[in-house]
């Protein structure tokens, strides 16, 4: 076999080829015979590199990992000599790192480790080789051929891998669970019903590297002896869908599923159930009902998921993310899993940050990594300057922390002493400009909103915190109304069905007990401290400031500023409808807020 | 041009169609109903009887799980459904400005179908593009980072 220096890998999709990339193979072995270097350097045709519409034809220099972008074969002559004789890379056909992902995944920020995201963005979701270049499908070659079912299990369970959907129930222990339950056919099922508002990782791990849950599903079917498998992922998240389904047929015909998988003997199959937006489903027994073809709404449990699920059958569940990690885990071995990570909580995590932090988007951390430092350090702090006010982590199930939590260690145990959650790892980063009852209000409207009805405490008892809620925001908030909720949120946490029901009045909860004073303000005082609820502000002029340029009334959709050009104006406030448009238009500042 | 209801003729065709695809198994009834709802646009109820022959679903279930998810709509939708993404990472990136500009651009409330036809204005659940946020979806097309600002411009793109 013959060895080369140097391999130039050119993209031959569609697109590129469209572009005329066979002209730039043509080109670049007539440069190499010119120059002599035929026998140093290897040109291979590849799939895509890169986005063809922004880069296309582009080719891959290795060893070096340069990638060249919108080459035409007048620039072969140049480059070749350039790169190949001199060995200098040429910078005006390097590509620029940009594309756009970025705006949710960019390089990794400091203090991040990416183990779930490692090949986001880095390898073609839709073409199963680039997976399998980087070692993909390798652990499901080392658990069907060397390992047992008891083995793999043990494996988990040493890693110390905890369920990544928000439970943190210990995978390795539910895999033994559905394992040694009775049943000629069990199923395995992935949610990636990934509902929290604000959490979107899931999202990202399917569209970009959907192989790495695929064979995470496939090892743990192996593990718990289950032929067949189902991944529910919501309708809202058309591309990750799509890529899924691509990504099984692949595997299909590699023979990595359908029969006798990898002549082990082993055999599995895979499809993807789309869901039809309903939030509930994401809660394990309503995404079950809704697989079944019924209504998603949850039963009680026991019976868990792992003695009866699908159709009564045993069934394992496990979210996205943690099958993500289950490939990893056996190639690289339980003890470097368990070396990130708290003492009861290992490993990495995904999280999302929105809101009012520098750096919106996904984010992959090791657990035990403190608030402060995902705020400041990964998130890059407060945008324009402002102040922090709260955190609220776990998705709208999850309460909101102050400042005074910053320093709290991540993980399962922590969050929730601290009245919050885990959750699916939603992080909703708020300033100083945010009432907080209004945020309890709005969270309380969308889990009310979606509770399915089934169970009373959850249909009846969110609703009426709504109602309370709406009611101080309003600023008709009676004295006894935080004693009406706390009550209200302690009967609905504690009586409801599922998890919905159950985390809904966290929210209400956690603003209760760290922003008390501001329920207070807007029931005793009749103000809302942040300027933010409508029917407790007022807006005025101020005279002084006011230069009469007539653009606040011109503005103003319910005619409620009057003033003569260059005296100062006046706001109706029986007309005005607090919508503050004149504050945005207004170029000198001249209202105030009250 | 009024609300676009959908004849006889078109539902059996489309049933058919779907029901061939899927088969008559009762685990494929919300991939039947989606996309039935997919190709009319809602689920007219004689749909709902017609894959209620087929599958031996009784009428009165179905009716029950199309009611119950949220992309399932039992009622005519207008020629262009806008979804406006209504949850807390939009909330706090100035949804709220963004929503009052449909309302006003649109001239109806949440839910309901202009008189037109054109339009069907809803809210939706997380879309997932919360880095991008606020964002609202008009048919299947996402737009993100949207101000009150663009709302005419982007409604102007449709026809």
């Amino acid at each position: 076999m013959a060895f080369y220096r140097s391999h130039i890998l050119v993209s031959v999709d569609p697109e590129c080829l469209q572009k005329g990339a066979h002209e730039i193979i043509d080109a670049l072995n007539d440069e190499l015979v010119r120059s002599g270097l035929l026998d140093e350097v290897q040109v291979l045709e590849t799939s895509r590199l890169g986005d063809p519409h922004l880069y296309g034809p582009d080719i891959m220099v290795y060893p070096e990992g340069v990638h060249y972008v919108k080459l035409t074969k007048d620039d072969i002559p140049y480059l070749v000599e350039e790169h190949f004789l001199k060995g200098r890379v040429v910078g005006k056909y390097r590509a620029e790192e940009v594309s756009a992902a970025e705006e949710e995944l960019g390089p990794p920020k400091p203090k991040e480790i990416r183990v779930v995201l490692r090949n986001c963005g880095k390898i073609d979701p839709e073409n199963i080789e680039d997976y399998i270049a980087e070692d993909g499908y390798l652990a499901l070659a080392k658990a069907l051929t060397e390992m047992t079912p008891e083995e793999i299990i043990s494996t988990i369970k040493t890693s110390g891998l905890r369920g990544r959907g928000g439970a943190g129930f210990p995978t390795g222990m539910k895999w033994e669970f559905t394992r040694k339950s009775e049943g000629d056919i069990k199923y395995i099922v992935c949610n990636a019903d990934e509902g929290d508002p604000g959490a979107f990782m899931n999202r990202r791990v399917l569209e970009s590297d959907p192989h790495s849950v695929i064979e995470g599903m496939i090892i743990a079917a192996y593990a718990i002896g289950a032929r067949y498998g189902y991944i529910y992922c919501r309708a809202e998240y058309p591309i990750a869908v799509k890529r899924l389904q691509i990504g099984i047929q692949q595997a299909r015909q590699l023979g990595l599923l359908g029969e006798n998988i990898l002549e082990s003997g082993f055999s599995f199959d895979l499809e993807v159930r789309k869901g039809a937006g309903a939030f509930v489903c994401g809660e394990e027994t309503a995404l079950m009902a809704s697989i079944e073809g019924a209504r998603g709404e949850p039963r009680t449990r026991p019976p868990f998921p792992a003695v009866k699920g699908l159709w009564g059958k045993p069934t394992n569940i496990n979210n996205v993310e943690t099958y993500a990690n289950v490939p990893q885990i056996i190639l690289k071995g339980p003890e470097w899993f368990a070396s990130m990570g708290t003492e009861k909580s290992k490993g990495t995590k995904t999280f999302t940050i929105a809101g009012d932090a520098v750096n919106t988007g996904i984010i992959e951390v090791p657990l035990g990594i403190t608030l402060r430092e995902i705020v400041y350090d990964v998130g890059g702090g407060i945008k324009d300057g402002r102040e922090f006010k709260a955190i609220q982590t776990g998705g709208p199930m999850g309460g909101c922390l102050t400042k005074d939590h910053l320093d709290l260690k991540v993980d399962y145990e922590t969050l929730a002493a601290a009245g919050s959650i885990m959750g699916s790892g939603g992080m909703v980063v708020m300033d100083d400009t945010t009432c907080m009852v209004d945020i309890a209000r709005f969270f309380m409207e969308f889990t009310q909103d979606e509770s399915c009805g089934k169970c009373i405490p959850c249909r009846v008892g969110t609703r009426r915190i709504l109602e309370i809620l709406e009611r101080i925001c309003d600023g008709k908030g009676k004295p006894e109304d935080l004693d009406t909720l706390e009550e209200l949120c302690v009967q609905v946490k504690r009586n409801s069905l599922c998890g919905l029901g159950q985390g809904a009045p966290n929210p209400v909860i956690s603003t209760l007990q760290n922003f008390r004073h501001e329920y207070e303000a807007h029931i005793y005082e009749k103000k809302c401290p942040a300027k933010v609820c409508r029917a407790l502000i007022s807006f005025t002029i101020l005279s002084e400031v006011c230069t009469g340029c007539t653009v606040c009334a011109r503005n103003c959709p319910v005619g409620a500023i009057s003033g003569e050009r260059r005296q100062p104006h006046l706001i109706d406030q029986d007309v005005c409808i607090r919508c503050g448009i004149c504050a945005q238009v207004c170029n000198f500042n001249a209202i105030e807020i009250n | 041009m009024s609300v676009n209801v959908v004849d006889g003729i078109q539902v059996y065709n489309t049933v058919q169609k779907v029901i061939e695809k899927h088969g008559t198994h009762s685990e494929e009834l919300v991939p039947i109903l989606l996309d039935v709802n997919a190709s009319l646009g809602y689920i007219p109820a004689e749909a709902v009887n017609l894959i209620s022959q087929a599958t031996k679903i009784p009428a009165s279930t179905i009716e029950s799980v199309a009611s119950f998810y949220s992309m399932l709509s039992t009622k005519p939708r207008g020629k262009h459904v806008i979804k406006f993404c209504e949850n807390a990472p939009c909330h706090v990136m100035g949804g709220y400005k963004v929503w009052r500009a449909l309302l006003e651009a649109i001239g109806i409330e949440e839910g309901q179908t202009s008189a037109d036809g054109k339009w069907t204005l809803a809210t939706t659940s997380c879309l997932g593009a919360c880095g991008v946020g606020p964002v609202m979806l008009v048919d299947d097309d996402l737009y993100g980072n949207v101000t009150a600002e663009q709302v005419p411009e982007i409604l102007s793109r449709y026809k």
